[in-house]
């Protein structure tokens, strides 16, 4: 192996930086599920009696479910009883305002870059912070108030505006849909709920930040975002977690409704645990993510940015029901050391003049397998839908492996699809041209990487977008040689 | 005050080797701070294999000799180490990198060199008004500076990008590998004019050509011969219009002869 390979190698495959464990007092319910635990989820969080039935709903269809194998990922078989399916941290009483909060757990926040008081904050940025099962804090309630705009946990959501919780959940994500939407629904702890009412453009950007701490416990939430008529709102999600051997599991459902004329723009920056160098541990990120563009030229856009987790699983998906609605995704996918990412996006064309663009990039360094799957699918009523999908993959070293699985069905003659691939690899030219310009080789490698996925990162608001390029360089440590 | 002043490069007896297969089989060539010096000769005799070990890329194997860079041993840098201290390669074949921008690029390398002289990154009006007055000096379309890096350029696009970095770097010493060829006249005189502008006591510049056409305007101090591996013959600008007149073949022959 030439020493650059080597070199690069090494630059991908630094530590981890979130890493650490906070020691604090979790309230955890017992490993393992059953409609009991079901039900003390539910009374913990004093949920109506239709909540309660729903998830039990869930429960039992999940139990006729099977796991899913067609995904190009390996992994051991997951113990959903040993799995611990809540875990909070031990507070009085729900916290009125951000004094009450443990201190504990702002320092947490603080460490991981995300100050929670709002003097601290970027001004433009509204923050729900999730703590394992639970959200310990949400900024700028008052002024998204002013606007109209409800932004909160989802428990909260349940407790003050239950119809409007009522009328929309799983109505884009049912729960008998897949075997993780299934398991989410019966024993989703919390999550973010945002509602921008008809007219209004979300003033600031909302952002959930989540974080996995406690050990031997999975991760569900739920997150539901809906735009009436005409409104706008621009939202972002991170995510990270400690170090640890074992494996856990992180199954998230989140549902986008956009009404007649209403954009959501929905970006994620995921830095789960990633494993270490040998492949030991890391998050299982199995999410559903789906959204749907109920009304006339509606929009729905997905932007992922995805370095951390074990392996990630997912396919942040449109729906686009009214004519000439739009839906977007564009995609980073990182996988380095034994990381494994089976991601892309579903566009399902059913109104007239509907328009759908997909962008993928996918970047393997070590043993790191990516795979791009995707489905466009024009439904019969779809006059002139078109759609462009662009899948991009990148190689780095000679261990790692990137394949794509693009499908199509297309069942309307006005149609216009297309898609294109690439792969290719960081050439020894390219790494030698920047060096011969006095740029070290491990700065040479995250500019071609960030220039790889440049046309992605500028789909990102700019404070993410800052933070993306940070994380692929991060991210790549270690990779070359 | 006049005293013996130390070569920036110092080649001495350099054996090179690709895949066991000898391309260079002693080299020996010393070039002082000032001077230009033009490398002649045709395909195949070693003139960018002599390029890319000076500029440090991997898969050539230096099986004798040594390089010394002011007094250092160059060989022993890494190309990264190389450029900073003041080492640069203009390349026959410019690389393409897809979503780089070119000013971009031009600012980490010129802050990266400027690190290693101990100096503050350049502010970022300082490097835009830099950038603008070099551009016009080498003639280069302001819009190239926002694309990507060499990515869509044409050949003669790509070879001003290259004196333009040069002009923006400011090398100590500057080796052109054939950046005249695939130049019309006027790219030529572009070139030249742009290597001109970098020549006063500080500077040296080592250029690489299988033509005579550039040292027309790049008139260079000492002129040398390479031929299979060899610097056969040195002399001055005149060597390099004799060698037009007559052809590497006839000089190549004669020199052979010689030597047996």
């Amino acid at each position: 192996m030439p020493t650059s390979t080597a070199k690069i190698e090494e630059i991908v495959s630094r530590e981890y930086q979130h890493g650490f464990y906070t020691p604090i007092e979790e309230e955890t319910v017992p490993a393992g599920l059953n409609e009991d635990i079901v039900r003390l989820i539910s009374a913990k969080k004093n949920e109506p009696q239709w909540l309660t039935e729903w998830r039990l709903k869930a429960y039992r269809h999940w139990l006729t479910m099977r796991e899913p194998t067609w995904q190009n990922v390996r992994y051991q078989p997951i113990d959903y009883d040993a799995i611990h399916y809540y875990s909070a941290p031990k507070m009085k009483k729900q916290p009125k305002s951000l004094d009450e909060v443990d201190p504990e757990l702002l320092r947490t926040y603080e460490k991981l870059g995300i100050p929670l008081r709002e003097q601290e904050l970027l001004a433009g940025v509204a923050v729900d912070a999730v703590f394992d099962s639970v959200s310990v804090a949400t900024t700028f309630k008052e002024k998204l108030a002013e606007h109209g705009v409800i932004f909160c946990s989802f428990s909260e959501a349940v407790q003050n505006y239950p119809e409007l919780v009522r009328r929309y959940l799983g109505t884009v994500v049912p729960y008998s849909d897949n075997f993780f939407a299934a398991l989410n629904s019966a024993v989703f702890s919390d999550g973010s709920f945002c509602f921008v009412p008809k007219g209004v453009r979300c003033p600031m950007e909302l952002s959930t930040y989540f974080r996995i701490n406690a050990a031997k416990t999975g991760q569900f939430e739920r997150t539901l975002i809906v735009a009436e008529e005409g409104a706008y709102v621009s939202y972002l999600e991170g995510c990270t977690a400690p170090m640890r051997d074992e494996n856990q599991l992180h199954a998230a459902v989140v549902e986008l409704i956009a009404l007649e004329g209403a954009e959501i723009k929905y970006s994620t920056v995921q830095n789960w645990y990633p494993g270490d160098k040998e492949g030991r541990g890391g998050i299982y990120n199995f999410v559903t993510k789906r959204g749907i563009c109920l009304g006339r030229r509606s929009k729905i856009s997905w932007t992922q940015v995805e370095t951390g987790s074990a392996i990630t699983w997912k396919y942040p998906s449109v729906i686009l029901r009214g004519d000439e609605s739009v839906g977007e995704f564009y995609s980073v996918a990182l996988t380095n050391h034994y990381q494994q990412a089976d991601t892309g996006t579903k566009m399902i064309h059913l109104g007239r003049g509907t328009r759908s663009t997909i962008l993928s990039k996918a970047i393997s360094a070590g043993h790191g397998q990516n795979s791009y799957r995707g489905l466009v699918k024009v439904m019969r009523g779809a006059e002139r839908a078109r759609n462009y999908t662009q899948c991009d993959s990148l190689l780095i070293g000679d261990r790692c492996g990137a394949h794509t699985f693009p499908y199509m069905e297309v069942r309307n003659s006005s149609a216009i699809v297309e898609h294109e691939a690439t792969t290719s690899k960081i050439s020894e030219e390219q790494l030698f041209y920047c060096q011969s310009r006095g740029i070290s080789l491990e700065d040479a490698v995250s500019m071609i990487v960030s220039g790889f996925c440049r046309q992605v990162f500028q789909e990102l608001p700019m404070e993410f977008a800052v933070e993306a390029h940070k994380l692929m360089g991060v991210s790549l440590e270690g990779a070359i040689g | 005050m006049t005293m013996a002043k130390q070569p920036i490069l110092e080649i001495r007896n350099l054996h090179v080797s690709v895949n066991h297969t000898p391309i260079l089989r002693g080299i020996d060539l010393v070039i002082h701070h000032g001077e230009v010096h033009a490398i002649m000769g045709p395909n195949g005799s070693g003139k960018s294999t002599l390029c890319y070990v000076l500029a440090g890329r991997e898969g050539y194997t230096i099986t004798e000799g040594q390089v010394l860079y002011d007094g250092k041993n160059l060989l022993a840098m890494s190309p990264e180490e190389r450029a900073q201290a003041g080492l640069f390669l203009a390349f026959q074949y410019p690389v393409e990198i897809p979503g780089v921008g070119n000013m971009y690029f031009l600012r980490t390398a010129l802050n990266a060199i400027r690190k290693h002289r101990g100096l503050e990154p350049i502010d970022a009006m300082d490097f835009l008004q830099l950038v603008r007055e070099k551009a016009k000096l080498v003639g280069i379309d302001e819009r190239l500076l926002k694309r990507s890096v060499n990515e869509g350029f044409s050949g003669g696009e790509k070879k001003r990008n290259e004196v333009l970095q040069m002009a923006i770097l400011e090398p100590t010493l500057a080796i052109l590998d054939e950046t005249d060829s695939g130049l019309d006249i006027d790219a030529l005189r572009i070139v030249a004019d742009g290597v001109n502008a970098l020549r006063n006591d500080q500077h040296a510049v080592l250029a690489i050509t299988h033509y005579q056409r550039l040292l027309e305007y790049l008139v260079p101090d000492y002129v040398h011969v390479l031929i299979g591996g060899q610097i056969v013959c040195s002399g001055g600008p005149e060597l390099a219009a004799e060698l037009e007149r007559r052809g590497y073949a006839e000089l190549g022959s004669q020199v052979t002869a010689v030597v047996q």
